[in-house]
């Protein structure tokens, strides 16, 4: 049920989406180029295409998701608006640092050496390094 | 690739499925072309966008992949009765028990929650329709094309076999060869899409289109417990379309995403497939807890008890529920320090679960209880969902969980909580709702044989496999040894799952008895019910469901007129033109053309998938410049169907 006042902000060309659009897969394509057909060493790819991907999050936000736009009708609109944001950016940072977190402590960081042998330093472990040489038996 | 590759040979059962699908299909078409049923199908149906008409095929829809993860679910514990059965061969137990967790999950759970969500909650916030009505069109047809595409699979190019959970490196190229992954990726991958799109379309339909009146803090708690699910949706699900995606990257394009290859993560799927996984769960049980919670205080003539408890609870869960996801890998081995922190998030997730517990019964304390089905399976949630709380508990101290974890008692914990939460819940809410979507009840006294068959099947069936995992029965393996001593107990669960399956057809049965006899309502207000849905005056409400919407004063708004005798009566001047959404074809090829192009990913015939996904595009070209602003309903139409006189 289309809102009239709504329908008529939007008439005219949506210079602000295509810019964004495109913008976000030049930003993508850049990123892929850097990571497969440079010779810069692993930390300056990461740190690069990390830093693409917070300005297209940026951008995003900015030509798609109306960021800017406050709303003046109702305090309900805007503390919705506030609260999604802050949720959003908990759950982001949730997976992000969480996953990190998890998978680079104790033994699941096996996981990326799974052909290198035992070479773990235990100051790196999550915590209980008793526990963790407990296990060693039943994980070789 | 060969004809004898394509369509899976081999098995008699196979073959059996094959001739079924054939003349069911043809009996389809038959029906439709004799009965000259083909228009009436496409109008009414195919490209309808009523949220009433998309929620009931939502449910017919679950309805069969109930019946299609059964019968999965029956041959396995067929095999399982005995030791050393040779029912099943191990491969095709793989497959068996892969399709039956992720229907279930995915194809039958959800839908069916999404398909009550839908024909309900507009009707509770005095709403006409949802905010998008051709975005809920779209969501519904690429949920029913993915679960299509997935279970397709049997018969075509055979099915998934890694679990639910896809665990790599088994699901990869090298361990799960041929396009049975890829069905599972790509089907999901699609209903996806859907489910997504369900989220931000009733987030905003909740927050936008309430009747004046009706406050954030006065919406009936389905409608509350809707709220927070599809915000759980919108920021649980694009984690796992990342996931699908990368998987698929890896199977058909060789990315090293979740590789043992190439530096690699294989764990870093599990990771992310719990960081979906876990809100998931709460996905399929916080609507659950919204439909108790509206059964619970009708059928206890009492407003809710502790309303503002139970929605900073639920607000609650849904924050925690992207906490807590590492207890589905405890024994992947990330440290004491890790574990020991989600094993504390994970039993502290128990507690808010515990307050609406205890609600619930507050609720129904000095009550006047009416014993009607709905109330009855609220009544078998409560006492069983306890028992699944508290084995949760357990399994999230990390410690014990090394010995439960993998075993039936993991199994029994997810069925205790997931049938008993959301299956019944979902029994609950069809049969409660059921005059509002069909104009009839169902039958009341067979409906209580189907509760008793159901909820006693349900306990032998599933009770003794917390004993079988405590002796060390692994879960997922297709046979054990008669040594093991597990024969008895295996034998009694089989029993249990059988008096399941036979519950199911008594529920069948009772609706096609309650269509051919049930006396028809014939005013909208079935249960003596308390919230908006019941105060439409015909039982099915007409297709802009209120001719005058209704202004809201408090929470149960209906019940509370009733009391007082001043239910408003619509009157002629009242009535205004509706304006509603035109119906659309849209979706529906939309939806077509993802299956077109999903097929041709699963088989990785690229000239395929890209034709299929031109056409995705150019019907969301289409769609970008029709514009159709809807239609008005004449005041002479309303008046007519409202049956008023002037
Ligand atoms: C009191 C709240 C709950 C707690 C503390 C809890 C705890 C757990 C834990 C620790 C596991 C992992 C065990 C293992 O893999 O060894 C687990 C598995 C599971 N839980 Fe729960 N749970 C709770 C409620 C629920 C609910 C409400 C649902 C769904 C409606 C649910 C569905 C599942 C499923 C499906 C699995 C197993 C998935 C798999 O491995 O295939 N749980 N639960
Ligand atoms: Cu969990």
């Amino acid at each position: 049920m289309a809102n009239k006042t709504v329908a008529n902000e939007h008439h005219g060309f949506p210079w602000k989406h295509l810019i964004g659009f495109v913008l976000s897969i030049v930003l993508t394509l850049f990123a892929l180029w850097i990571a497969l057909e440079t010779d810069l060493s692993m930390t300056w790819i990461l740190i690069i295409i990390f830093g693409f991907a917070f300005l297209q999050a940026a951008l995003q936000l900015l030509m798609f998701m109306h960021v800017t736009e406050n709303s003046t009708k109702s305090n309900l609109t805007s503390r919705v608006q506030i609260g999604n944001i802050l949720f959003a950016a908990f759950v982001a940072i949730v997976i992000v640092i969480g996953s990190v977190w998890v998978m680079a402590a104790g033994h699941a960081k096996h996981d990326k050496h799974q052909h290198s042998p035992k070479t773990e330093n235990h100051e790196n472990h999550g915590g209980g390094s008793e526990h963790d040489s407990g296990e060693h038996g039943s994980h070789e | 690739m060969k004809w004898d590759e394509f369509f899976v040979t081999g098995d008699p059962m196979i073959y059996g499925a094959d001739v079924s699908i054939v003349l069911t299909m043809v009996g389809i078409l038959f029906y439709l072309t004799k009965y000259k049923k083909w228009k009436w199908l496409w109008d009414e149906w195919l490209t309808t966008v009523d949220h009433k008409k998309l929620g009931i095929m939502y449910i017919v829809s679950a309805v069969l992949m109930l019946f299609r993860g059964g019968v999965d679910a029956l041959l396995m514990r067929t095999q399982l009765a005995v030791p050393e059965a040779k029912f099943l061969d191990s491969q095709h137990y793989n497959e068996i028990f892969t399709t039956h967790g992720t229907i279930m999950i995915i194809f039958m759970a959800m839908p069916f929650l999404i398909g009550l969500i839908n024909v309900v909650v507009p009707l509770q916030i005095g709403a006409r329709d949802v905010a998008y009505p051709y975005l809920n069109a779209v969501s519904f047809w690429t949920f029913f094309i993915g679960a299509m595409l997935f279970n397709i699979s049997f018969v075509i190019g055979g099915s998934p076999s890694a679990g639910w959970t896809s665990y790599m490196p088994l699901a990869s190229n090298e361990l799960s060869p041929g396009p049975g992954q890829n069905y599972y990726l790509l089907g999901l991958q699609i209903a996806g899409i859907g489910t997504l799109l369900t989220g931000i379309n009733f987030l905003v339909t909740i927050l936008k289109m309430r009747a004046p009146g009706m406050t954030l803090f006065r919406m009936p708690m389905f409608t509350w417990s809707s709220l927070v699910t599809m915000v759980i949706i919108i920021f649980a699900f694009p984690i796992l379309t990342v996931a699908l995606a990368l998987m698929t990257f890896d199977r058909l394009f060789g990315s090293h995403f979740f590789t043992l290859q190439g530096a690699g993560m294989d764990m870093l799927w599990a990771n992310l497939f719990w960081l979906w996984g876990h809100p998931e769960v709460y996905i399929v049980i916080l609507p659950a807890f919204g439909m108790f919670s509206e059964i619970i205080s009708t059928f206890s003539r009492k407003t809710l008890f502790g309303y503002k408890a139970m929605i900073w609870s639920m607000l609650l869960i849904a924050g925690y529920s992207f906490l807590v996801w590492v207890h589905h890998f405890f024994t992947m081995g990330s440290g004491a320090l890790v574990n020991s922190v989600f094993s504390i998030t994970t039993m502290a997730i128990g507690i808010p679960t515990g307050v609406k517990i205890f609600n619930w019964l507050f609720t129904m304390y000095r009550g006047k209880i009416q014993f009607t089905t709905p109330m009855l399976w609220s009544l078998g949630f409560i006492v069983n969902f306890v028992i699944g709380g508290v084995t949760g508990v357990m399994l999230a101290m990390a410690a014990a969980d090394y010995q439960y974890h993998n075993t039936y008692f993991l199994v029994s914990h997810f069925h205790y909580v997931l049938i008993a939460g959301t299956v019944f819940a979902c029994f609950a809410g069809l049969i409660y709702w059921y005059p509002k979507m069909f104009g009839y009840k169902l039958n009341e006294r067979i409906g209580k044989w189907v509760f008793w068959v159901f909820t006693i099947g349900f306990n032998v069936c599933f009770f003794p496999q917390y004993f079988l995992g405590l002796d060390g029965m692994p879960r997922r393996v297709y046979t054990y040894s008669e040594e093991s001593g597990w024969g008895p107990l295996n034998m009694v669960s089989t029993i249990g799952g059988f008096m399941m399956g036979i519950a199911f057809l008594i529920l069948v049965y009772n609706m096609y008895y309650s269509f051919r006899y049930a006396k028809r309502e014939t005013t909208g207000d079935a249960w003596d019910g308390r919230t908006l849905e019941w105060s439409t005056p015909t039982a099915m409400p007409p297709f802009y469901n209120f001719a005058k919407i209704p202004e809201v004063t408090g929470l149960d708004h209906f019940w509370r007129q009733k009391q007082a005798g001043k239910v408003e009566k619509l009157k002629v001047e009242d009535i205004k033109p509706i304006h509603m959404p035109s119906n659309s074809g849209v979706p529906f090829i939309m939806a077509s053309f993802f299956f077109v192009a999903g097929f041709g990913m699963v088989f990785d015939w690229m000239w395929m998938a890209i034709a299929g996904m031109i056409g995705v595009f150019a019907t969301l070209f289409y769609r970008s410049f029709e514009y159709d602003d809807g239609y008005y309903v004449s005041v002479e139409e309303v008046i007519e169907t409202e049956k008023i006189s002037k």
